[in-house]
């Protein structure tokens, strides 16, 4: 890729705007109206969102059809359920209206020590309309597993997602969004993690129109590591917003961010935040994170924003890179000089790109089915299976 | 059937814009033919690397007159691509770095462009690791990112790794002798005479005699300001060799 941005920050420069402390509250009234000037929507085409920022009277719901072993309990439950709301914290006036607005809740519970191989599957799907959504994953103190929840689609859905990482489990939870065209989506993630909890948190945005997914990661509890990866690919009119803001309030907790952005289209646009905040009590921290943007198109655009607030000198470890940049044509004639046609060269330029955080996702059919569709979306053929190795 | 590789009165430019146009080479004049090993030796500066680019189809250069045909066919008619498969190999001074492709994968989407079809995978791994130890390579570097932080000799290596799995009719070898240290150079030269012995046609570009003690060329041409200026037999190089580029106005020595 030729760089046509790096800008590695220099730490605890409010780079952002964005308060070390986040106002959050359940009443949408305490939010004001959003506006192109907030710090929180500025890069967010607000205007087509005009509908989220009221009250409104859901026209449609997402349906879920669950894959699971038994062990795994899952129901739909009134909001007032004891078991709902433990972890939102809306910090946006959509995020909010959907806490007062959502009918019910989806919950899916892993229950203590239980160890699940296989992944639990969610597929959503939802007729068109408006939506309020709430979702609860906890998995129980001691447990291991994998949630995918994919959605599937058009409508305007404004969401709430409560992440429970109980003591010493792990949990990898991934949110597909492979929306049909014209979907608009809004999402706030707030993951909670127990002691010595482990999170990876995988975002994937393949269609819609609209898609801004807030992930804040607050740890309950010391030894706390979260991994955050993120793939989008964004193609003509799509725009794909990640908000992350990782709050390190307790000792000898990790944070890891990498997502990576392709963008094809001239109208195709991506916007990535990554506040990390490393409070006074958060000694031994260790985050880093990690954006990278590549533009398949001349008018294509990705902004990216990293911010980091250090708060004590007894960390670990703290940085952040991001790095936006074009096609590379030296990499191109390179492969290209080996016999390869130019969209062969291509394939493997934008596959190396994705590589890495593909392969941390650790999900083979979702590595495969995410590699086939940024494919299929580019107009090459059908993806080969990865290729044997030599040794 | 021998091959040819014909290049007349090529001049090329660099540059970004039409306006913005440097002559590099000023009508370059040349034939190699299979079995032939042709030593292209000259000066920092004096074009060699714009020669073996601009028969590789780099895209940084123009060509803005001459041929360069291949057993008859324009090869500037071509795309980089159908460039390699009609039969040219260029192992290249600074290979590019391709991030998240692994070299094995890389070395079989290569040979499967080549022959025109996956070589089969059980004698394809034969040929890569026999390839690999004959180059004293690390199995493990073939799961390693495309010339990501390779080390000079190893990137050196990987080309003549390349140049023998990928057979091509005539070969350029653009200084591939620079960075390397005695035993390296010893090694990759080898690579290079096994591949010489199968009878293509190589053009091996240098600036410094010493790859030559290892790879016996049977012409040498001195390269100068875009252009061959002589040419000769080996006794050329020892000419160089001795006194090095002085006769052409460059203070630079040949041996070293
Ligand atoms: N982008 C460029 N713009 C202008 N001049 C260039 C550019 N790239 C190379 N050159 C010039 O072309 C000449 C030949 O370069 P090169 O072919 O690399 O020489 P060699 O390989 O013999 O050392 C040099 O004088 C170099 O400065
Ligand atoms: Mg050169």
């Amino acid at each position: 890729m030729t760089l046509i941005d790096d800008r590695p920050h220099s730490h605890g420069a409010g780079s952002t705007g964005s308060p070390a402390e986040r106002f959050t509250s359940r009443n949408p009234e305490d939010f004001a109206q959003p506006s192109g000037r907030d710090e929180d929507w500025r890069f967010t085409p607000i205007r087509a969102l005009r509908p989220l920022f009221e009250a409104f009277e859901p026209t449609t719901r997402i349906t879920g059809d669950v894959e699971a072993p038994d062990e795994v309990s899952w129901s739909i439950l009134p909001r007032s359920d004891e078991r709902v709301g433990r972890a939102s914290q809306p910090a946006d006036r959509v995020s909010a209206l959907a806490w007062a607005g959502a009918p019910q809740a989806f919950v899916l519970q892993i229950p203590a020590g239980a160890q699940i191989a296989a992944p639990v599957l969610v597929h959503g799907t939802v007729e068109p309309g408006q939506a309020y959504e709430h979702m609860v994953i906890e998995a129980g103190a001691g447990s291991r597993a994998t949630v995918v929840v994919d959605y599937a689609g058009a409508a305007t859905v404004a969401e709430n997602v409560e992440i429970i990482v109980g003591d010493g489990a792990a949990l990898t939870f991934v949110s597909l969004q492979d929306w049909a065209l014209g979907a608009v989506h809004l999402s706030a993630h707030d993951a909670c993690l127990g002691r010595d909890a482990t999170l990876k948190h995988v975002v994937v945005n393949l269609g819609g129109e609209l898609v801004r997914l807030s992930t804040t990661v607050r740890y309950d509890a010391p030894g706390g590591q979260v991994e955050l990866l993120g793939v989008s690919f964004a193609g003509p009119k799509q725009h794909f917003e990640s908000r992350l803001y990782i709050d390190h309030s307790m000792p000898q907790c990790a944070s890891n961010v990498l997502y990576k952005n392709a963008l094809l289209g001239d109208t195709s646009r991506t916007v990535w935040i990554g506040d990390v905040r490393i409070r006074p009590a958060a000694t031994g921290t260790n985050t880093y994170e990690m954006n990278r943007n590549l533009l398949l198109s001349p008018g294509a655009r990705a902004d990216s924003v990293p911010n980091l607030e250090i708060e004590t000198g007894e960390i670990a470890g703290a940085g952040h890179a991001s790095a936006t940049g074009r096609f590379d044509d030296l990499q191109l004639f390179y492969l290209q000089s080996r016999g390869i046609d130019a969209e062969q060269a291509q394939r493997l330029v934008i596959r190396g790109f994705f590589a890495d955080v593909v392969a941390r996702i650790g999900l083979p059919d979702l590595q495969q089915r995410i590699m086939t569709a940024i494919e299929a979306r580019l107009g090459f053929a059908a993806a080969e299976p990865e290729l044997e190795t030599t040794s | 059937m021998p091959n040819t590789l014909e290049i007349r009165d090529l001049h090329v430019s660099v540059g970004d814009g039409a306006d913005d146009l440097t002559e590099i080479l000023k009508g370059v004049d040349l034939t190699v033919s299979s079995g032939e090993t042709h030593a292209i030796m000259g000066p920092n500066g004096s074009g060699k690397s714009t020669l073996a680019y601009s028969i590789a189809g780099h895209p940084k250069y123009t060509v803005t007159s001459g041929e360069i045909l291949l057993d008859g066919a324009d090869v500037l008619a071509m795309t980089v691509d159908e460039r390699a498969r009609a039969g040219l190999f260029l192992a290249m001074q600074y290979p590019v770095e391709v991030p998240g492709v692994s070299v094995s994968n890389f070395l079989r989407t290569a040979a499967t462009a080549m022959r025109g079809e996956a070589p089969k995978l059980r004698t394809w791994v034969k040929e890569v690791n026999g390839a690999m130890a004959a180059l004293d390579m690390d199995k493990a570097f073939a799961e390693r990112s495309l010339n990501e932080g390779f080390s000079g000799g190893e990137k050196k290596r990987h080309e003549i790794l390349q140049l023998e799995l990928l057979r091509p009719k005539i070969a350029i070898l653009d200084e591939t002798d620079s960075g390397l240290d005695v035993d390296a150079l010893r090694v990759v030269s080898e690579g290079v005479n096994r591949v010489r012995e199968t009878g293509i046609g190589t053009l091996l570009i240098t600036h410094y005699t010493r790859i030559l003690r290892y790879i016996k060329p049977d012409f040498v041409h001195v390269f100068f300001d875009g252009r061959i200026a002589e040419s000769g037999g080996p006794e050329l190089a020892d000419h160089l060799e001795a006194e090095g580029y002085t006769r052409f106005g460059v203070n630079e020595t040949a041996s070293a």
